[in-house]
């Protein structure tokens, strides 16, 4: 690899990190969005606070940490304390910003990390389950979600709700009892960057990564998108950006070097 | 909406292994002994004493990081059987108790995966074949259900599985706030049989010292009834009295202190030693390759304790390595020459 050039990976990673604002707060697990938050310390955001659900806060990350609970999530931090206390902040209002994955997502930005097939007594795959995603969605401000995009994982519906996005549409998840005013706000894939839009609380294609058309992305995608009227191309990772995922960020390239 | 019309709305269809009962639980404080006594014994005796067939069994530490693992070999080498599991990110401690074929039901968070690792067999057969009972929480809702029972209530008002299958498949219900009228999900309380944790020191009446974080450690110890504690070191009670700030666990809530050295082995212990990160990739291949029973054989069954299975890993040795990872240290060349 040479010059400007990069993988899939480090492409979302930095767009991942350039939506998170200095002196924000965010809760992370591991790999990608760890990642993608200590690239944003060392750009755009120097006085991010990243949190981990096992209790760390505020690490001067040394390395990558391979558990949401390892030491090295609280290395040097602002303060070592428990699971129950940083969902409370996440339930006081005090987090910004989370990142999520998961098996499954719908147009309304729901994820399933629970079971795969239709049978939940007997499911065809079972999978680690909510873990803290449904805390982090249901109270954080934001909620990001960085994934590999194909119509497998980019369903009509979820086989499982393991963890909420708009749920059916605007207003539903205030109905159901979650906070006003939190969800999901982008969804970052190998292909495009998307939000959602003000109506319909749909995924709405922002911007198209370089080299990549609609039709590709449609062909990937298991549900119809909205367009945003103002799409524009992704802005591509500048030279320092690589430079510090490579160097600095993830030196033995654990996470870029999966792409 | 007023707040008359605000009751029995949603509620999931999950199984409770264990039922609410604040007062059950008093009950059961109020003759719990707080005499300050010794009461070092060994895993094997502890596990012997307090966990039977059919205990429901609450773990400490996150997964990999701070985990008893001494206790759950020990669960496994004296074959015991319908364990339930409060399952809030169970990873390896999980894995052992799912291969060893010790559990029955879990009430789950996140289990079957090891986070970055990859997922663990053992215990998706457990999921998929062999119809464990389950019922669904999140990490928050588990944290939150043995703070209740720590607060010796029956349950806490919460803001998190509302409107998913998460719900659904969970033992919680919608309630309505009696001051706002507003929607919350109200998780019981669990208070669970035994609590088994690992801390970096303790004293021989069980007053414990944990380093880095709590994870829901200091919570999950008062909902138990029994507590048994494995310790990196025993250190006198006097220390103990001169680190009133460091003591996170007081005497009177455990009922048994073990000195296990490394005992978080392959896991990491935070400033002590990381995790043998090639120890468990072997766990997950032996799963994958259908050969987790031999390996089980091997390691838990034909060992007699925890530090014969310490010898088989490596030993001391190993151990230095973790140390070193743990620390940072990163010219391990230079340092392995030191050794010879």
């Amino acid at each position: 690899m040479s010059g400007n050039e990069y993988n899939k990976m480090e492409l979302m990673i930095t767009l991942a990190s350039r939506n998170l604002e200095d002196n924000s707060t965010v809760v992370v697990g591991t790999g990608a969005p760890c990642a993608a938050a200590m690239l944003s310390q060392k750009t755009v955001a120097p006085n991010l606070v990243i949190m981990f659900e096992a209790g760390g806060m505020g690490p001067q990350l040394p390395t990558m940490p391979i558990s949401v609970g390892d030491s090295r999530t609280f290395y040097k931090g602002i303060q070592a304390t428990s699971m129950a206390e940083i969902m409370e902040y996440c339930q006081m209002g005090m987090v910004d910003y989370t990142f999520l994955g998961g098996a499954q997502i719908d147009k309304h930005g729901n994820l399933n990390s629970t079971i795969i097939g239709d049978n939940y007594e007997k499911p065809k795959v079972r999978l680690p389950g909510s873990g803290g995603a449904n805390d982090l969605a249901s109270l954080a401000w934001n909620t990001m979600v960085m994934t590999p995009h194909d119509s497998k994982r980019f369903v009509e519906k979820v086989d499982f709700l393991t963890t909420p996005g708009y749920l059916s549409g605007k207003g539903k998840r205030e109905e159901a009892g979650l906070p006003p005013g939190s969800g999901p706000y982008k969804v970052i894939t190998d292909l495009c960057v998307m939000g959602y839009d003000e109506d319909e609380k749909r995924m709405q294609v922002e911007s198209i990564h370089p080299g990549i058309d609609r039709k590709q992305i449609e062909e990937n995608t298991g549900f119809e998108l909205l367009w945003s009227d103002d799409l524009v191309d992704s802005k591509p990772p500048t030279k320092e950006e690589l430079e510090l995922l490579r160097n600095k960020v993830d030196p033995y390239g654990y996470i870029i070097g999966r792409a | 909406m007023s707040n008359e019309e605000l009751v029995n709305l949603e509620k999931g269809i999950g199984e409770l292994f264990v039922e609410p009962d604040a007062d059950g639980a008093r009950e059961y404080f109020k003759k719990k002994p707080r005499k300050k006594v010794p009461k070092v014994t060994t895993v094997k005796k502890a596990v012997e004493e307090f966990i039977e067939d059919g205990t429901y069994l609450g773990v400490g530490g996150f997964g990999t990081n701070r985990i008893p693992t001494a206790v759950y070999h020990e669960i496994v080498r004296q074959k015991k059987k319908n364990i339930g599991l409060s399952g809030h990110t169970a990873t390896h401690d999980g894995q052992i108790l799912m291969a060893g074929k010790v559990v029955d039901r879990c009430d789950a968070a996140y289990v079957v995966g090891l986070e970055a690792r990859g997922l663990s067999k053992s215990a998706r057969d457990a999921f998929e074949k062999y119809g464990i009972k389950v019922t669904e929480w999140s990490n928050a809702a588990l944290a939150w259900r043995y703070k209740a029972a720590a607060m010796g209530l029956p349950f806490l008002p919460t803001r998190v599985l509302l409107g998913t299958d998460t719900f659904k498949y969970s033992g919680a219900k919608v309630m309505n706030c009696p001051f706002t009228g507003q929607k919350l999900a109200a998780l019981p309380a669990l208070n669970v049989d035994v609590a088994v944790i690992h801390v970096h020191k303790a004293d021989i009446y069980g007053n414990c010292q944990i380093e880095g974080i709590e994870v829901s450690d200091t919570d999950l110890v008062k909902c138990a009834k029994r507590v048994i504690v494995t310790t990196e070191e025993l250190v006198p009670h006097s220390q103990m009295r001169n680190e009133t700030d460091k003591v996170k666990i007081p005497y009177f809530l455990v009922d048994a202190v073990a000195e296990v050295p490394f005992g978080c082995y392959p896991g990491n212990m935070a400033y002590r030693y990381f995790s043998d990160e090639e120890h468990l990739k072997l766990w997950l291949e032996k799963e994958s390759k259908g050969e987790i029973e031999s390996f089980i054989e091997e390691y838990i069954h034909n060992t007699k304790d925890f530090e014969e299975y310490l010898e088989l890993c490596g030993g001391i040795k190993r151990i230095k390595e973790l140390r070193r990872q743990e620390n940072l240290i990163e010219d391990l060349e230079e340092l392995e020459g030191l050794d010879q």
